[in-house]
């Protein structure tokens, strides 16, 4: 298939437009200087992705991903910023100096992972384009085949809600444990 | 749509997600490139469904769960790292060297 063909197909146009605007959005979350900014941009990073599960007609995992990521974890990470850090402008020292390593070090992943993909799956195609994935068939999957994982994934969401308050919250001083034992 | 397309594009943000998390000195900012990260494997696991379309949608399920699995550390590791600034006034990572040898 060459590059024409490729670019005559609408969806392919789609593609384009999400995957430049995602990873755009991706490289200023890493880049960006300002904290919030890092995390807002975060939200377009994830939209394109939501955007890519539609393109493969992958409805209701696009769906979780704003429900979950941009409705609530990135609430919280806004949350972790402002409570982190109390100037949220811009902050110079918020990378480290070996800029160029790291930058090395992820160019080679990319080498590699494209790399394996190319060699693997050449010229394979995503099949069905347009058909939706129901509903159903992810519910009668989990309840069916993956019921033990659903579980458990259920029980790990418990154990982190417990932790996650346990852990955040603050220890009482023994002058403040005093006082509420005495009331 | 061939499928390489979307396999290249997630190991870009995969390597995105490599770099914030080399870069970054905030914890924050480190979890947040985690989050790049966990995204390019989810494309994989709904691209790879797209190319076999399994009767169960098996690589959906599994975006599923990688998706509430990454909720879950999110809200730990906030959690972590707030317990980390209370008691050390600074959530950068590179002064976390208490246990360093």
């Amino acid at each position: 298939m060459t590059f024409g063909e490729w670019i005559a197909e609408p969806v392919n146009w789609a593609f384009l437009i999400i995957g430049v605007g995602m990873l755009f959005s991706a490289i200023r979350v890493v880049t960006s200087p300002n904290v919030v900014h890092a995390a807002l941009y975060l939200v377009a990073a994830l939209g394109g992705v939501a955007g890519l599960f539609v393109l493969l007609s992958a409805e209701f995992v696009a769906l979780s991903i704003v429900l979950v990521y941009i409705g609530a974890v990135i609430v919280l990470f806004l949350f972790g910023i402002m409570i982190t850090r109390a100037p949220t402008g811009l902050d110079t020292a918020l990378d480290n100096p070996r800029k160029v390593p790291a930058a090395l070090l992820s160019l080679v992943v990319f080498g590699l992972l494209s790399y394996a993909s190319v060699t693997a799956f050449e010229s394979s195609t995503v099949s069905r384009v347009g058909e939706p994935t129901e509903t159903a068939t992810l519910a009668e999957a989990f309840v069916g085949r993956f019921v033990v994982p659903f579980e458990i994934v259920g029980f790990i969401l418990l154990a982190a809600l417990v932790g996650g308050v346990t852990i955040a919250r603050r220890d009482l001083t023994p002058l403040e444990e005093e006082m509420r034992r005495s009331v | 749509m061939i499928a390489n397309q979307f396999l290249i594009l997630a190991a870009a943000l995969f390597a995105t997600g490599v770099y914030g998390l080399l870069v970054r000195r905030n914890a924050v900012m480190v979890l947040l490139s985690i989050e790049l990260m966990l995204a390019a494997v989810n494309i994989n696991l709904v691209v790879f469904e797209a190319m076999w379309r399994t009767s169960e949608a098996i690589g959906q399920v599994f975006a599923l769960f990688v998706i509430t699995v990454a909720a879950a550390e999110v809200g730990i590791g906030l959690a972590i790292i707030l317990m980390i600034f209370r008691n050390r006034q600074s959530a950068n990572v590179d002064e976390l060297d208490l246990m360093r040898w």
